[in-house]
């Protein structure tokens, strides 16, 4: 096997050394209890060819742009990713180094994270950011918890317009240490209602997610004013689609005090879901209460600049079940690809892009809307909007689909109330015929 | 900062360069005109410089050159598994029906996707000898993290919810800290004086409050836990449940079987013994395996087999719920298939070279360096310094001394059980020749340890970088620029 280097002259030599005569005396120590009975059953190895092969057969089931017009978006975004960022990934340096526990040889690494961190935090607004959580779900249940940290306090308000599937990540985190989670409605214009909240104690975090999991621009602002009223109930926005960050003012502008949210958007491929990115970032007031691990600037021996992890006595390996998070490994390699997705975008570019997506959303709006296609929620959106089909529409969904276009996601499985309601999703990378055609299709 | 020598450039950081208006992002056409925009919510322009593309490139292969890797030298991280990261896997997860797959996608437009992960937990319950399995938790903390949820989400059925869980003093922290998000308090066991778990420790500790125990195996010392059947048949008859760290699961595959071993619940590290890239940190995968009695518990959504269709089924309401958006890390996932389809069943034989190419070096080193548990290891060695510390040469001191040399340093002063430990291991794909140097720059270190050691404690001289203060980075942090 070509990973395997040994030779059997390796091998005979290295068993004498060691005391062994054969390969199967290593394992003397296992007792007879503990092991297996019979070989394992795996298939026969596959050549590189025959792997090409099947994994290709695989992958060619999947509906994907350019055979398909694919309207859906939910926290994955199909934005275009640079080459330079693929290829410079591939740098065997960058991807099959570890986390750097030794800083003299991992500069390339830190200085990357430490730029990621830097860039992450302008982006969202904030003072810092981590070097990543798993990804925008887990983002928000680390972000939670640590809100409970800071003002020991067991109830949580959460916007029922945050994300579905990231709400169940938080119930599941949750779910053991009896912390109460209150729900927020939304609105009729599909951002959060804030009036419960006038009646709601003792809380410790307001989470609304912005842009919403509708699309909707949340008032921020406003939330911030009604979480902060009692003088301790912490702010915490997320976030599945942060290029809106370059157009829409941003969360830490607007009196968030922890920021989180999914970073796929920034140069990572959408790969079936992940991996992604969780963003993650607070105030400096609340820095040793945050989960992950964190890069800092210092100088080496000789007094020139250089980055190491830092802080790490809020981390498992040192602090261990008094740690701020079990989090060990992290999204390193798609940190630093958003870094350089990033900065290959620049403030210039980055407001283009944004720019670009709000515009193309909006000609979809409009024409879906000049179609008769209703579109029930008012609030200003990203690229995403929610339309609400005739009765039947799973019957026009599924027209589509045979015609090579994925109309968006069905939102009745996330909210029952929602029946023949949608949401769709455009990027750049969606162009104007292909959209004229879905407003076709839709209202044949 | 501009200065250079040969291969080796200083770098600024990315918003030290650049100038307004460059661009290194080719901007999709507009076809469609501008759509009204309510100024009151637009934001200032991030604080982004601007780079053109060649800039963008040399910027980020002038960092890479300051990294250590895999693919530059032997990086013998203890419990880390850094062995060879194969280079097909790579071409595998960019396929474009990969890549570009959306997570969301009705399930008839992604069948391969989901009978690769289907496939995929059948292969590692085969490797585990446990029934089931979720490949959802995202890296191997969150592995343990589900692990825990299903031991609290299964007493919590039986009418008694516990709330302590044992943990063997060799684990790594990952362990006490994930047990803690349930709401667990860690009970510390000692390991005994042959460094693995002793019954009579388990059997004193292990009581009806007690949810069971977290044990690695082999454990961080590189040991086989010989009595791990014996501390399970104890745990069971408690009620509690045992837990196996995976972590180091690189040493016994095709050897052990985790069922027969009494383990309940499980997570593999993909990224290690599975030879998915570490990528500087990540991303990982740390799959759960269960028991069948357990499979209720397993996260959600289930791939399913129906006939010849594949589907995500999420009925299943004692489940745990979900740990990631989506189905956790895709893209490892299909790297860590693509390595098990391409090794099949020379998969074993992973484990006998790793094995063997830890006790090489113990062999080799045995006499140079302390050695705290003197018999036959698994896949890594621990080491200490005990025989240099009266030259005043620290672990610390020769692990950047072996930067000098051409090596990634090991684990140090890790596991904790060690004082001033070194937890040496090489994996499978390291060759003869290159243990051998490595072998030859420690036993040449300990001898510099002797005759000149003040060279040691201003190691490394040759890398990227001296020494670097890590308590002014503590006390002042500066996490941006």
């Amino acid at each position: 096997m070509r990973y395997l280097p040994h030779t059997e002259a390796d091998i005979a030599a290295m068993l004498a050394a060691v005391g062994c005569g054969r390969l199967e005396e290593l394992f003397n120590e296992i007792p007879a209890d503990c092991r297996r009975t019979a070989p394992l059953e795996l298939p026969p190895a596959y050549s590189e060819w025959a792997l090409d092969h099947h994994m290709e057969t695989l992958a060619g089931t999947t509906a994907t742009a350019p055979d398909y017009d694919i309207y859906l978006g939910a926290g994955s975004y199909a934005h275009h990713i640079p080459e330079t960022i693929q290829q410079l990934l591939r740098r065997g340096e960058l991807f099959t180094a570890y986390t750097p526990y030794q800083p003299e040889v991992s500069q390339g690494t830190l200085q990357a994270i430490y730029e990621y961190q830097t860039l992450v935090a302008r982006l969202l607004g904030m003072e810092a950011a981590n070097a990543s959580i798993y990804d925008g779900a887990s983002a928000l249940a680390e972000a939670l918890l640590m809100a409970v940290r800071i003002t020991k306090r067991r109830r949580l308000a959460i916007s029922q317009a945050i994300h579905p599937l990231y709400r169940q990540v938080v119930e599941t985190y949750l779910r053991p240490t009896g912390f109460e989670i209150v729900p927020l409605p939304y609105g009729p214009d599909g951002r959060t209602d804030l009036t419960p909240l006038t009646d709601l104690r003792d809380l410790a975090a307001v989470a609304v997610q912005s842009p919403n999991f509708f699309g909707c621009i949340e008032d921020v602002a406003a939330v911030s004013d009604a979480a902060h009223a009692d003088g301790t109930a912490l702010m915490v926005a997320a976030f599945s689609e942060p290029l809106a960050f370059g157009l829409y003012s941003a969360p830490g502008h607007l009196g968030a005090d922890i920021v989180c949210g999914e970073g796929q958007s920034l140069g990572i491929p959408r790969s079936f879901g992940g991996p992604g990115l969780g963003l993650f970032a607070c105030r400096t007031t609340h820095l040793r209460a945050m989960p992950g691990r964190l890069v800092g600037k210092t100088v080496d021996l000789e007094g020139r600049r250089g980055f190491v992890l830092t802080l790490a006595t809020r981390e498992q390996h040192i602090r261990r079940e008094r740690a701020t998070s079990n989090i060990c490994t992290n999204q390193g390699l798609c940190a630093t690809a958003a870094a350089m997705y990033m900065a290959s975008l620049g403030a210039t570019g980055l407001r283009q892009l944004a720019r670009l997506n709000y515009d193309k959303t909006g000609y979809l709006q409009n024409a879906l809307q000049r179609a008769g296609v209703v579109l029930p929620f008012t609030a200003p959106v990203f690229n995403e909007f929610v339309v609400r089909l005739p009765a039947g529409s799973a019957a026009t969904h599924r027209r589509l689909m045979a015609r090579r276009i994925i109309a968006g996601l069905p939102l009745e499985p996330f909210y029952p109330e929602l029946a023949d309601h949608y949401l769709l999703c455009v990027t750049e990378t969606g162009s104007k015929a292909a959209m004229d055609r879905l407003v076709a299709e839709v209202t044949a | 900062m501009m200065d250079a020598h040969a291969l080796l450039f200083e770098e600024p950081l990315l918003w030290e360069m650049g100038a307004p208006g460059r661009s290194a992002f080719s901007m999709p056409e507009r076809d469609v005109p501008e759509h009204p925009l309510e100024p009151a919510l637009v934001g200032d322009y991030p604080d982004f410089p601007d780079l053109s593309e060649p800039e963008i490139v040399r910027h980020y292969t002038r960092l890479s050159q300051w990294n250590m890797s895999v693919d530059t030298t032997m990086y013998p991280l203890g419990s880390c598994t850094m062995k060879y990261n194969p280079k097909t896997n790579e071409r595998q997860a960019a396929l474009p029906g990969i890549a570009r797959a959306h997570p969301l996608l009705p399930t008839e437009l992604s069948q391969g996707l989901l009978r690769l992960m289907f496939e995929l937990e059948r292969l590692l319950a085969e490797i585990t000898g446990l029934d089931a399995g979720s490949l959802q938790p995202a890296a191997g903390a969150q592995g343990e993290l589900a692990g825990m949820l299903i031991f609290y989400a299964h007493h919590a059925d039986q009418g008694r919810p516990r709330t302590k869980i044992l943990i063997p003093d060799t684990a790594h922290g990952t362990n006490p800290a994930s047990a803690a998000l349930c709401g667990f308090t860690a009970v510390a066991v000692p390991s005994g004086p042959e460094g693995i778990l002793e019954p009579d420790a388990v059997a004193a500790r292990m009581d009806d409050d007690t949810a069971g125990i977290m044990v690695t195996n082999p454990n961080t010392l590189g040991l086989f836990e010989t009595h791990i059947r014996q501390v399970a048949d104890l745990v069971h008859a408690k009620g509690g449940l045992v837990y196996a760290d995976g972590a180091n699961m690189n040493a016994v595959l095709g050897q052990v079987h985790m069922g027969a071993m009494g383990v309940d619940v499980l997570h593999l590290n993909l990224h290690k013994t599975f030879s998915t890239p570490h990528g500087g940190g990540g991303p990982g995968a740390g799959p759960v395996c269960v028991t069948q009695a357990l499979a209720r518990y397993l996260p959600v959504p289930r791939v399913l087999k129906v006939d010849d269709h594949f589907t995500l089924g999420s009925d299943f309401p004692q489940s745990i719920g979900k740990l990631h958006a989506f189905y956790g890390n895709f893209g490892i996932l299909a790297r860590a298939y693509s390595y098990i389809l391409s090794l099949g069943a020379d998969l074993p034989r992973v484990s006998q070279l790793a094995v063997l190419n830890a006790n090489y070096l113990r062999a080799g080193l045995r006499n140079h360096y302390h050695l705290p548990y003197d018999r036959p290891c698994m896949h890594e060695c621990v080491f200490s310094d005990k025989h240099q510390l009266p030259h005043k040469v620290t672990t610390l001191d020769i692990a950047k001394r072996l930067i000098d040399y051409g090596f990634h340093p090991p684990t140090i002063y890790f596991p904790l059980v060690v004082p001033g430990a070194l937890m040496i291991e090489p994996t499978e794909t390291e060759t003869k020749e290159t243990l051998d140097r490595f072998i030859a720059a420690l036993v040449s270190i300990a001898r510099e340890a002797e005759t000149d050691p003040e060279r040691l404690r201003q190691a490394p001289l040759r890398a990227q970088r001296r020494r670097l203060d890590e308590v002014q980075a503590a006390r002042k942090p500066c996490l941006t620029g």
